[in-house]
């Protein structure tokens, strides 16, 4: 269901520089992309192939099960996560993942629910920057080093 | 909505139980403030799956709990693992994963929770009652409890399990919550024959199917014979759950919030009702195969953990018959189930007929199939959706009798009679 609340919504908080990807569907992380090099290896899904690592990855919202937490964590700690995920919706799978890497790792790459207009206007390959209140800005600089 | 935590909350997320309590009240908190819940609840027990080893993360966070000397305060079971620990002979994994695999294991232990290694707790001899708030992970078993049992848990998972187990806290959230569990779509069978609904097959047929028309949703079944088996029901949630997200359903008659259709709904309006007909469920069933080659090598059943219940069935189904030479033949299940099975006697004649037991684990993600060549065949609809990535096989779905008269044939025959329209 769409977020009633304002936007943006912070589910996990942190800052980060990257280049915008787009997905056309959601990704299940568990059994969608693999953490050794981040890259989306769901056959169905018509982004196979390419690389989530450190890019800002927007998407409608989350689906699969609940084992994605285990894989975002392990990616966040391989450094292959995403930099930033950008969502329409609430997703507890793809926030606890991120809690955890905090928790274990002290990594953060924050997670934020945003209002679909405004996820519509980042266009993949778009250099943005996440602010630790959730706002989204062009940035002017390079991306943030791995 | 701001999250309001009570005193003893605040106490534990200041450190005054120790650390770990001070680092899983951290963990189930933000994750209450990432659901939106504005307060925490009180859990009766926990059904933990962090036990399966899939990465350095997990481990990681389990080594950190269980080093900061974490103790679970509810009654806590334990999911499968990557390790049969009864039959070690079914091993074919790496070794030096298996190591670390054990160990993971042994953290869980250490902290309190129960061996019990199966992915139907509902199954053990004691389970959660009505109304009991509890969190739960594994698909299959998180379905159960809240459609059969009436228990209450959200779909957690890696992480959060043990925190709330450590915790004996969760987030007041989703599944937990009356607005949450009421169904919004409505199922109903149209010309499907009365011999189709009187098998077991059409449960996890019907089930994958459902999966994938509500996603998430919450449906409700009616229409059928009320008094529907609890393996039935299994075998339908564990497939809703793995075609789709589903954490609970309601059927008319058969689960316990849904003694009326009104009352399934709450009194709402459905917010979509859908009609299933003879040809959805046979489409349904052929998308839960993926080839049509009949050389069998391989049967599995057991997805979830078969119920005493259902190793009688398979036992009555092979009479004094062996399977096939060319075809291995698995049966997963709990270490307590078979236990019972082999104080009625059941597991030397299973034995004898060439039949396989495989407990702790399971044969969808474990590498204890040798030959992932020619075709595999089960009566489960989620080894069916998950078998063929994790494993590299292909697979023809079948009832439990299809797969029983293959095995001992040697190639895959179905009975393709029952799924004629009405």
């Amino acid at each position: 269901m769409p977020e009633q609340g304002s936007t943006p919504l912070v589910l996990v908080a942190g800052t980060a520089t990257g280049e915008v990807l787009r997905l056309d569907e959601p990704l299940s992380f568990w059994g969608g992309m693999e953490t050794v090099g981040g890259r989306i290896i769901d056959q169905r899904h018509p982004q196979v192939g390419e690389i989530v690592a450190g890019r800002v990855l927007v998407m409608p919202f989350g689906r699969g099960s609940s084992s994605g937490s285990s894989v975002i964590c392990e990616a966040v700690r391989a450094g292959t996560a995403p930099a930033a995920i950008l969502m329409a919706e609430r997703d507890d799978i793809i926030a606890l993942g991120a809690i955890a890497a905090d928790e274990v790792y002290g990594l953060l790459m924050p997670v934020v629910v945003l209002a679909q207009e405004e996820l519509d206007g980042l266009e993949t390959g778009a250099v943005v920057t996440v602010g630790v209140d959730g706002t989204v800005r062009a940035s002017d600089g390079a991306p943030d080093p791995a | 909505m701001t999250l309001r935590l009570e005193e003893r909350d605040e106490a534990r997320l200041a450190g005054v139980e120790g650390p770990a309590q001070q680092m899983a009240s951290r963990v189930v908190t933000r994750l209450a403030a990432a659901m939106g819940a504005d307060e925490l609840l009180d859990i009766t027990g926990a059904h933990i799956d962090s036990c399966l080893y899939h990465g350095q993360a997990v481990l990681d966070f389990a080594n950190r709990l269980a080093d900061d000397g974490a103790r679970v305060v509810v009654p806590t079971t334990l999911n499968v693992s990557s390790l049969d620990l009864l039959h070690p002979e079914h091993a074919r994994g790496d070794p030096e994963e298996a190591r670390l695999s054990r160990g993971l294991m042994e953290r869980f232990e250490e902290m309190g929770c129960r061996p019990t290694w199966t992915c139907a707790p509902y199954q053990l001899e004691v389970r959660p009652g009505f109304g009991e708030q509890i969190a739960w992970a594994e698909s299959n078993a998180i379905v159960f409890a809240n459609s059969v049992l009436g228990a209450r848990t959200n779909r957690y998972g890696d992480f959060a399990d043990i925190c709330c187990a450590v915790t004996g806290r969760a987030p007041a959230a989703g599944l937990h919550l009356d607005e949450h569990r009421r169904a919004t779509v409505v199922i109903r069978m149209d010309g499907v024959s009365v011999d189709l609904l009187d098998r077991d097959v059409f449960y996890p047929v019907l089930g994958g199917l459902i999966g994938r028309l509500v996603g998430k949703a919450v449906p409700v079944v009616d229409g059928l014979e009320p008094g529907v088996s609890e393996d039935r029901l299994k075998a339908l949630g564990a497939a809703s759950a793995s075609t789709g997200s589903v954490g609970m359903f309601h059927m008319v008659g058969s689960t316990p919030e849904a003694p009326t259709l009104e009352a399934a709904l709450a009194g709402h309006r459905p917010v979509e009702e859908v009609t299933v007909t003879a040809a959805d469920l046979r489409a349904a069933r052929d998308r839960l195969s993926t080839t049509t080659d009949d050389d069998l090598r391989t049967v599995s059943l057991g997805t979830p953990h078969y119920s005493v219940a259902e190793i009688g069935r398979l036992v009555e189904l092979l009479g004094d018959r062996r399977v096939h030479d060319g075809v291995a033949f698995f049966v997963s299940t709990g270490r307590d189930v078979l236990h019972e099975v082999e104080l009625r006697g059941w597991a030397d004649r299973l034995a004898d007929a060439g039949v396989s037991m495989v407990t702790d684990t399971c044969t969808y993600f474990t590498p204890i199939i040798q030959d992932v060549t020619g075709t595999a065949m089960t009566d489960s609809a989620k080894w069916a959706y998950y078998a063929p990535g994790n494993l590299g096989l292909e697979v023809v779905f079948g009832s439990t009798e299809d797969c029983v008269e293959s095995a001992i044939v040697g190639r895959v025959v179905r009975d393709e009679g029952i799924w004629a329209d009405a």
